[in-house]
């Protein structure tokens, strides 16, 4: 198998699966089993990419040329090749949870739910192999328009409001402001492509280089860096799989994927490090975890909670990407995996809280954890990822980032940090304690652990969070290629 | 006597000869084929011009044999084989899925009546594209005009009539007033040949007449095109004419008005007008901001299906305007792209507005809810077509939408305002098609009895709307020949620049 | 005097204006017809004054006969295209305006539109 036949399959293979299930929706299990080997195949023919993109190689696919200049293509590189490898396995154990949750809660239009799921998985493949940011426009549109009618499942008047506000929030960052700013990297350097160390170096000085840089930032809005933030608490009314989806997965993946690749490939670290323009992305980054933080301080109900927890850690790969150093660079990316691991790891343990007992306050949590200790040990191991606790994966991510940062005596950095670190404890540790520790409240309907795929999906997790802060070494050597220009 | 160098004069000839053979048909079902095959038959001839002017060559006709200047020159280059690309696909396609929707609206003894007005309009439209004389616009113009005011009229709601008054009084204003600038031209030049005119005027070009004779020309034109503030016949008659009609009017027949807008202007006038080329953006380029921010803003109010897609047109029009006005390559590239991709774009709309409007006689937002549960196919072409015209990328719309922003880019502060414009009516239309989807789709059940017991639309129709939608994506992610067509018209137009 | 010369375009400019007042300022429908007519008139005066050469008679070639001077034929020509469009325009304007009292049962704009507002 060719490497561009890799990069094509890894995007056709995800629709042909959604074509698949359309025509196997009437019978569950065939359904189920369908979209189980799609994700397992995606997973492998990733896989194969690997070898390639860890000994330097770039594989590359064009596939049409819209104007000179305009095209759409794809390269894989090692942050690409990161994210891609992420989601495809991802995937694999969020069907099996969501097998599990949808026919616990009896849910309606499951068929097509899985199929907007594949196609949103396409649309992240897209994503992650984009060769230049038009490609990545066109993606990135269709993930926000594939995950919408997921966000918007349960088709009830509020759940439609909210779903308008997700929908409307991306749409109007991107077109309003992503692609202008597309539009204007082009006439100013005449390509879209990414190149490494950049592209605007020598086309754009001052204080245009930090207008476009917000251009950009602000209009990923997948990325949820204050104010453009709202979409992810409103999406909260997405069945907890498609939360899983957007939080770890995919959606928000895609946004700080997208902006660390524009602070690699298209400003590139040298022209950022010089003009003192784009220095407000740090401060933005840092107001926007503590701001985030503080908010999920007052949160009552735990998916929200997790909500803002989310954004607050985007904002670190935000940070980090915007400290400059090699360090920091090689951190944010590990960010994306350690807190992709650990948040979905929280929320499949939301889930099955919901599913086992329906309930969705943290009031309700006490002593939860004597009747689901799988679900609260996971969660557990969750929550001390966040925090950045050892021995879990937020540790080795948060170790990166803050050795990136004292490399420069980026006091702003540290001080974000250490705070932040403060307050996430400060929210996760007492709902915690207040699980194992706690006294049930009286006249509780008994209940146990959830159905048994979503026990295991989040076990798997779990077990992925803790392994990652001891096999992580392909991770980082992956990641160095990134920084291997830089001093 | 080979069959390419007749294909010019064909493109007239045939609809306009079997016009009046449409009408001493009985049968209400053979018209409409008779119509049919003629439409298919023009569309043959505009591809094959088409693929003969793609490599730059330019045709050229004489009428009856007289040489140009002195006789009718019919020249068919890469501009005018887009425009008629977009005339005959548009009449194609409405034609070959409307047959049922018109029959709703069109008594049966009437309809060889309408059909032969609508191949006379296609006659007229095509033959203001292939012609070369500045005359003979004039009169094909009248000629689709007045066939025009027949199909609107043609349906059953009365205040159709009263729309195509209006239209009648304003385009025949405007054409007359396009009339008297082409009288003061050939005053000043003798001449009523474009690329004669182009050689000649270059000598009188300082004096007043001439200037007069811009000002007529561009105003009489942009009555016919719908430029704001001249824009006000359109709303009305979109929304009253029989669906098809409107599907088919909508593709086409301002941009052609923008045809000879930007064929005289760029041809004749700039480049022997000294600073005309400042007078004509200093002129377009607010007219078509306001168009774009009043249309985009009255369609995020409307309710009524029709008039807000109406009132989207003008927004549309606000947008070619405005890339001919930067009068660079970038800008009349996106200018005349857009007109293809526009009229893909509305006729789409209009044509999946013609399928629900089969099966429910309200076509009003509130109407229409719940409605993509009982009719998810046509609702899917809507959504498709919706996309494009909102310029969501992988569709024909976002090419000319990227093209148009780069032109903007490259203009300078005055460029990033009108960025800045282009952006906030490309986010109104996210709404006003949003709202379109989102009560489709999601509609609440107060609304639904009027679904209930509905079927999808007529599978010819349906047919036609998902050629036209998946055309929307093929030229979205292929836009090689209109673009290619574009790129020539756009190097020709600006030849004449100094 | 120069601006006695040129009155043919006073009359043309004079014509035009009282068509166009007529059109837009007149609510009834026939009245706005006629306006439109006399502003198209006034066009066809300026095309057919514009080529009156002086002395000149009309462009018919006659034989044995040299050395004449003949107005200019070619507006003339594109007068009577331009007429006989006028007149399509007319028949169908009156033909639009006959149903439209069919269906309204009156001609004046005015009440047309505020009838056509209340449905």
């Amino acid at each position: 198998m060719t490497a561009a036949f890799a990069i094509a399959a890894a995007i056709l293979l995800p629709l042909a699966g959604a074509a698949s299930i359309v025509l196997t929706g009437r019978s569950p299990n065939l359904r189920e089993s369908v979209t189980l080997l799609t994700a397992v195949a995606l997973a492998v023919i990733v896989g194969t990419l690997l070898p390639e993109v860890m000994d330097g190689g770039r594989p590359a696919l064009n596939v049409a040329t819209l104007l000179p200049g305009v095209s759409i293509a794809f390269t894989v590189e090692p942050l690409g090749m990161l994210f891609a490898m992420l989601a495809s396995v991802l995937w694999i154990v969020n069907s099996i949870y969501s097998f599990g949750y949808m026919r616990a809660n009896a849910e309606k239009h499951q068929t097509r739910f899985y199929v907007c799921f594949a196609i949103a998985i396409a649309a992240t493949m897209g994503i992650a192999f984009a060769g230049n940011l038009l490609t990545l426009f066109l993606f990135y549109e269709m993930l926000t328009l594939s995950t919408y009618p997921l966000v918007s499942h349960k088709g009830d008047t509020t759940t439609v409001a909210s779903a308008r506000v997700y929908l409307g929030i991306l749409l109007a960052t991107s077109i309003g402001l992503l692609l202008p700013a597309m539009v204007w990297t082009y006439t100013a350097t005449g390509t879209l492509q990414f190149e490494p160390g950049g592209i605007i170096e020598g086309h754009l000085q001052g204080p245009a280089v930090g207008l476009l840089l917000a251009l950009f930032v602000f209009g990923i809005g997948k990325a949820a860096v204050m104010p453009v933030h709202r979409w992810l608490p409103a999406a909260m009314v997405a069945p907890t799989p498609v939360s899983a989806l957007l939080h770890a997965v995919a959606v928000v993946k895609a946004g700080v994927f997208t902006v660390t690749k524009v602070i690699l490939y298209v400003f590139g670290i040298d022209l950022l490090t010089a003009e003192p323009s784009s220095g407000w992305l740090l401060y933005m980054a840092g107001f926007t975890i503590l701001a985030a933080s503080i908010v999920a301080l007052r949160q009552q109900n735990l998916k929200r909670m997790l909500a803002y927890s989310t954004i607050g850690q985007l904002s670190y790969v935000v940070l980090a990407a915007a400290v400059l150093t090699p360090l920091s660079e090689i951190g944010a990316a590990v960010h994306i995996v350690a807190h992709a691991f650990g948040k979905i790891t929280l929320f499949f343990a939301a889930g099955a809280i919901y599913t086992a007992s329906k309930k969705t306050e943290l009031s309700q949590l006490a002593g939860i954890g004597a009747r689901m200790p799988w679900t609260m040990a996971a969660f557990t191991i969750g929550a001390l990822s966040m925090i950045g606790v050892p021995p879990t994966g937020g540790f080795v991510s948060k170790w990166f980032i803050l050795a990136g940062a004292f490399q420069t005596d980026n006091y702003v950095a540290l001080f974000t940090i250490i705070l932040s670190t403060a307050l996430n404890a400060a929210y996760f540790l007492p709902v915690v304690f207040a699980a194992w520790f706690g006294r049930e409240a009286p006249g509780q309907k008994p209940h146990g652990e959830a159905p048994f795929p979503v026990v295991l999906a989040l076990s798997l997790t779990a077990l992925a969070t803790l392994g990652f802060f001891f096999f992580n070494q392909p991770v980082l050597d992956l990641e160095r290629q990134l920084v291997e220009s830089l001093p | 006597m080979n069959l390419e160098g007749q294909l010019p004069a064909l493109q007239i000839v045939v609809p306009l000869v079997i016009a009046p053979l449409v009408v001493l048909l009985r049968d209400a079902g053979l018209a409409w084929a008779a119509a049919c095959v003629t439409s298919v038959m023009c569309l043959a001839v505009a591809v094959l011009q088409a693929s003969g002017v793609l490599g730059g060559e330019v045709a050229s006709y004489q009428m009856g044999g007289w040489p140009a200047p002195f006789g009718i020159e019919l020249r068919v280059d890469a501009f005018s084989a887009l425009i008629l690309l977009v005339i005959t696909g548009a009449s194609t396609l409405s034609l070959l899925g409307g047959r049922a929707s018109l029959a709703a609206d069109i008594a049966d003894s009437r309809q060889p009546l309408f059909y032969a007005a609508w191949l006379i309009a296609l006659a007229g439209l095509s033959g203001i594209a292939v012609t070369g004389d500045a005359f003979n616009v004039f009169v094909f113009m009248e000629i689709s005009s007045l066939a025009t005011y027949i199909l609107i009229a043609a349906g059953p709601d009365r205040r159709a009539l009263t729309a195509v008054f209006k239209y009648l009084i304003m385009g025949t204003i405007g054409a007359t007033f396009y009339l008297i600038g082409v009288g003061l031209v050939y005053m000043m030049t003798g001449t009523l040949n474009f690329a004669d005119m182009e050689a000649r005027i270059a000598e009188v070009s300082d004096q007043r007449p001439i200037l007069v004779a811009a000002g007529f020309i561009t105003i009489g034109l942009a009555l016919k095109a719908a430029v704001f503030p001249l824009h006000v016949w359109l709303p009305n008659a979109y929304t009253h004419a029989p669906n098809i009609v409107t599907a088919f009017v909508a593709a086409c027949s301002t941009k052609v008005a923008l045809y000879v807008l930007l064929r005289f202007d760029f041809f004749v006038f700039q480049g022997n007008l000294e600073d005309h080329l400042i007078q004509f953006a200093g002129f377009m380029i607010p007219l078509a901001l306001l168009g774009i921010v009043v249309g985009s803003a009255v369609a995020v109010v409307e309710t009524d299906l029709k008039r807000m897609l109406a009132y989207s047109s003008v927004a549309q029009i606000g947008y070619i305007l405005l890339g001919a006005s930067f009068a660079s390559v970038t800008g009349l590239m996106a200018s005349i792209t857009h007109m293809f991709n526009h009229a893909l774009a509305k006729g789409a709309l209009f044509l999946a507005v013609a399928a629900i409007g089969m099966r429910l006689s309200h076509l009003t937002l509130d109407g229409i809810s719940g409605i993509a549960r009982v009719m998810p196919w046509t609702m899917a072409g809507l959504a498709v077509a919706g996309a494009s015209l909102v310029g969501i990328p992988g569709t024909a719309g976002f090419v000319s939408k990227w093209l148009l922003l780069q032109a903007a880019m490259e203009h300078g502060a005055i460029g990033f305002a009108a960025a800045a414009v282009v952006v906030l009516s490309s986010l109104a239309a996210v709404v006003y098609i949003w709202r379109i989807i989102e009560r489709a789709w999601f509609g609440t059940p107060e609304a639904a009895e009027s679904v209930v017991g509905v079927q999808e639309a007529p599978w010819p129709l349906l047919a036609v709307l998902w050629i036209a939608a998946a055309a929307n994506i093929y030229f979205g992610l292929v836009p090689a020949v209109p673009l290619d067509l574009a790129a020539s018209s756009a190097d020709e137009l600006l030849r004449h620049l100094p | 005097m120069e601006l006695l010369g040129l009155f043919n375009y006073w009359v043309f400019a004079v014509l035009l204006m009282v068509g166009f007042y007529a059109v837009i300022a007149k609510p009834n429908m026939i009245k706005k017809l006629l306006g439109l007519s006399i502003f198209q008139a006034a066009v066809f005066l300026l095309y057919i004054t514009m080529d009156k050469v002086e002395g000149g008679t009309a462009p018919i070639i006659q034989a044995g006969v040299v050395d004449q001077i003949f107005s200019n034929p070619l507006p003339q020509v594109l007068i009577l295209t331009a007429i006989v469009v006028g007149i399509s325009t007319t028949a169908l304007g009156l033909a639009i305006v006959v149903r439209i009292f069919e269906a309204y049962g009156t001609i004046e704009e005015d009440e047309t539109q505020s009838l056509d507002l209340e449905e």
